[in-house]
């Protein structure tokens, strides 16, 4: 028959929108403005609306998500020490080469010490593509999971530098906590083989 | 020389062994294939398609060989019935570097041999219709070949000195005193100039036709695009009417060129897997894929990727199969004026693997999960029982409702059955991959003809349909769907424990000198890279060979006598991205 195919498209449309319906009934009201109600719509069963309402609703973001890099830095009595020792590493992988590193020297000597002095990433250049997270020796810069960087103008807010950029440990610790407790064990066992190589002597 | 002889393939042996004076081997270490003379090349290509079946020419380029004063044009050829590719290759002068062309026997490498003009400088005799493909017409120079330099030139090779120790930071934009990005020739004025053949576009209309019963017509050219909803980005299809039929049509392209190869050729290694995400930027997975088995291949044994990494490659490839698919069905029916609800429906399937994807690589769509040797990182905890219950609960079911919803409408049928038909042989000749080839009724797909990395070990079976035209393009697509639902079952079950990257991660690597082609079949077919690597930390050439450019080849033959609104059905039922066409 002709126009049998639409009527079963038809159906299936049908059955969409009584989803919608008979799912809001049967979650009642957490299904919206709820974290429990995102995260119900991100299961492979959900039924019904699955749109979020951005920015009233935002989905969770899984540890391994990745936006701009920031600086980890260690509270150490009270003042910020930057696990950064300006190696150059993270610039020289960098894809899009979006890192600039000064680093500091010694006033007295001359010498380059290990730490930066001046730090930049310049994000409109930056294509989260993790690397310099990934390469880090000292797990020293961490890709972030702040995604809502929009502002008004291009050279200021659009270029980071090391006061924008650096955040605490505890921060870091919060958004990755599966990843943080991975480095301090393996941190902890690379002391413990110091130790152990030590005390033979 | 070296005087060791090379270890011959047996393939190359036959080919070989018919044509003893005009082919000889490629003795440079590290480098495959037959070198051709080019006033052999265009008799030796034609037996080799008719007498030794390779009628299918996948891949045409180039090589800049700075140093040797020489340009080489470097072919691939396989057969539609399976097996390995054959490489030809012709080395030419570099300060005149003319070839014959080959439209005549493969006209697939109609818009190959253009690009290779517009980027390398290499001119074909005897093509058609030899002007500009990516870059526009008044353009100065031949951006791939290595003495060319662009406004904004920063430096020959990535990492550039001034990031470190001592890094200001500066924009480039900044020391070019006009900040345009742009030079022209001598004598170029941008203001008063009309690209060749583009004088017809302004004036609107052609010469009358006298039509058989005494009726003067008039042929029309119609523009589609650039800046159209149903062209899938910024494309343009010249389309020339006589009523409303379609008599001829150019696809005009370039507007979202970047050129990936320049910028690939710059960064080192590692640097590229970045890139690549962002050629068919809904396939990121499939083209990390692609190009981690290319420089696997220069690599070596070493970065052979244990046996989770394989499984975990296998199962983000196949859900980007999916993921693709559903967009391509989706967008299609858009295209048919369906507008937004199917694409809604499979919208929300795409989503729920791209939540997979930001879990296991760290974003939605540029992923960067593959490395040399294996996968940047595992599976985060839970993450196997969530890809189970989709693939064996969720997306079986969507797939079928999907079908119940669409595939028997009469609005549906009726709009593409029997419209934009190319026949196998058409498909062939005009190097179309993927679900294109395969709708045409060849059942050719990489996974089986010449399988990478783990896929002789499942069960599946190569989708194809018979007749080539837009309704089986889409059908094909559920096809496709449904057998990636199977291999991803196959994998997910057997998804072995262990490491997920073979080596240490590295950021350098010690790169043997040599060549590699290698090739994955994405979603949107052949999708191979040929890199070139000089032993230094930067590929000499990297090529992509992107199927959403080449299938698009075959847009004139599929539109000629086609009614102008059915152009939009055709275009939609080859599956371009525009990322990926421009490059």
């Amino acid at each position: 028959m002709k126009g049998f195919g639409i009527i079963k498209g038809l159906g299936v449309t049908l059955k969409h929108i009584y989803d919608t319906y008979a799912e809001d009934i049967r979650a009642g009201r957490k299904r919206y403005y709820t974290e429990e109600g995102v995260r119900q719509r991100m299961t492979p069963d959900t039924k019904g609306i699955f749109t979020v309402n951005y920015p009233e609703e935002k989905l969770p973001t899984a540890e391994a998500f990745r936006y701009v890099p920031f600086l980890v830095y260690d509270e150490v009595d009270g003042e910020k020490v930057p696990r950064c020792t300006a190696c150059g590493i993270c610039s020289k992988v960098c894809p899009s080469q979006c890192i600039w590193i000064t680093r500091a020297e010694d006033p007295e000597t001359g010498k380059p010490i290990k730490t930066p002095a001046e730090f930049a990433i310049d994000i409109d250049l930056c294509m989260n593509c993790g690397y310099c997270a990934e390469y880090c020796p000292f797990d020293a810069i961490k890709m972030d999971h702040d995604y809502e960087l929009a502002g008004y103008e291009r050279m200021e807010s659009n270029i980071h530098k090391l006061e924008r950029l650096l955040k605490p440990a505890s921060y870091y610790a919060e958004i990755r906590p599966v990843n943080y407790a991975l480095e301090l064990q393996i941190k902890a066992e690379a002391e413990a083989k110091k130790a152990a190589r030590r005390r033979p002597k | 020389m070296n005087e060791q002889i090379k270890e011959i393939k047996s393939y190359e042996q036959e080919v070989l062994t018919r044509f003893p004076d005009w082919a000889e081997v490629d003795q440079r270490e590290g480098f495959q294939g037959l070198l051709v003379d080019q006033k052999n090349l265009l008799a030796m290509m034609e037996s080799l398609r008719d007498e030794f079946g390779y009628d299918h020419l996948t891949s045409v380029t180039g090589v800049d060989y700075l140093q040797e004063e020489q340009m080489e044009v470097v072919y691939h050829l396989f057969k539609s019935t399976g097996g390995p590719i054959l490489e030809i290759k012709v080395q030419l002068p570099r300060s005149n570097p003319v070839v014959p062309s080959l439209v005549g026997l493969f006209p697939g490498a109609d818009f190959q041999e253009r690009e290779a003009w517009d980027l390398l400088g290499i001119r074909f005799e005897g093509h058609p219709n030899l002007k500009r493909i990516l870059m526009w017409e008044g353009f100065a120079g031949h951006p791939l070949r290595k003495d060319w330099q662009e406004v904004f030139y920063e430096g020959e090779f990535k990492p550039y000195e001034d990031r470190w120790p001592e890094g200001k930071v500066s924009k480039i934009e900044d020391q070019n005193p006009y900040q345009e990005n742009i030079a022209y020739p001598k004598g170029f004025n941008p203001e008063t100039w009309i690209p060749d053949g583009e004088e017809l576009l302004f004036q609107g209309s052609l010469p009358l036709v006298q039509d058989d019963p005494g009726i003067e017509t008039e042929q029309l050219v119609v523009n589609l695009g650039p800046q159209h909803p149903s062209t899938h980005g910024v494309f343009r299809m010249v389309a020339t009417l006589e009523g409303e039929t379609v008599v001829d049509l150019e696809p005009v392209m370039g507007y979202l060129h970047r050129n990936h190869e320049k910028i690939g050729e710059r960064n080192t290694y590692a640097m590229n897997m970045p890139y690549t995400d962002r050629l068919d930027y809904f396939c990121s997975m499939s083209n990390n894929f692609g190009y981690a088995l290319t420089v696997e291949k220069l690599l070596g044994e070493k970065y052979r990727p244990p046996e989770r990494a394989e499984y975990i490659r296998v199962i983000m490839a196949e859900l980007t199969r999916v993921l693709n698919h559903f967009m391509a069905i989706g967008f299609f029916l858009n295209d048919l004026g369906a507008y937004f609800t199917p694409a809604l429906y499979t919208i929300k399937e795409r989503e729920l693997i791209l939540d997979i994807f930001e879990a296991v690589a760290g974003s939605r769509m540029m992923c960067n999960y593959f490395r040399f040797g294996g996968v940047v990182r595992d599976l985060p905890e839970g993450m196997e029982d969530h890809i189970r219950k989709l693939v064996y609960d969720r997306l079986p079911r969507q797939i079928d409702e999907l079908d119940r919803y669409l595939v028997e409408n009469e609005i549906v049928v009726s709009r593409s059955a029997g419209v934009g038909v190319l026949t196998p042989e058409q498909a062939i000749g005009l190097s179309a991959v993927g679900p294109v080839l395969r709708a045409s009724g060849v059942p050719y797909d990489i996974r089986r003809a010449e399988p990478y990395s783990i896929y002789d070990r499942f069960d599946f079976d190569v989708a194809v349909r018979y007749h080539g035209d837009v309704y089986d393009r889409f059908l094909i697509r559920f096809d496709e769907i449904r057998q990636s639902i199977r291999i991803l079952q196959q994998a997910i079950d057997g998804l072995p424990d262990g490491d997920f990257l073979a080596n240490k991660a590295a950021y350098k690597f010690r790169m043997p000198k040599g060549e590699a082609y290698g090739r994955v079949e994405g979603p949107k077919g052949e999708l191979g890279f040929y890199v070139v690597s000089d032993g230094t930390d930067n590929p000499w050439r990297y090529h992509v060979r992107a199927p959403s450019f080449i299938n698009l080849t075959g847009l004139r033959e599929m539109s000629l006598g086609e009614k102008v609104a059915d152009l939009v059905a055709i275009l939609g039922s080859i599956d371009i991205v525009l990322g990926e066409v421009d490059r």
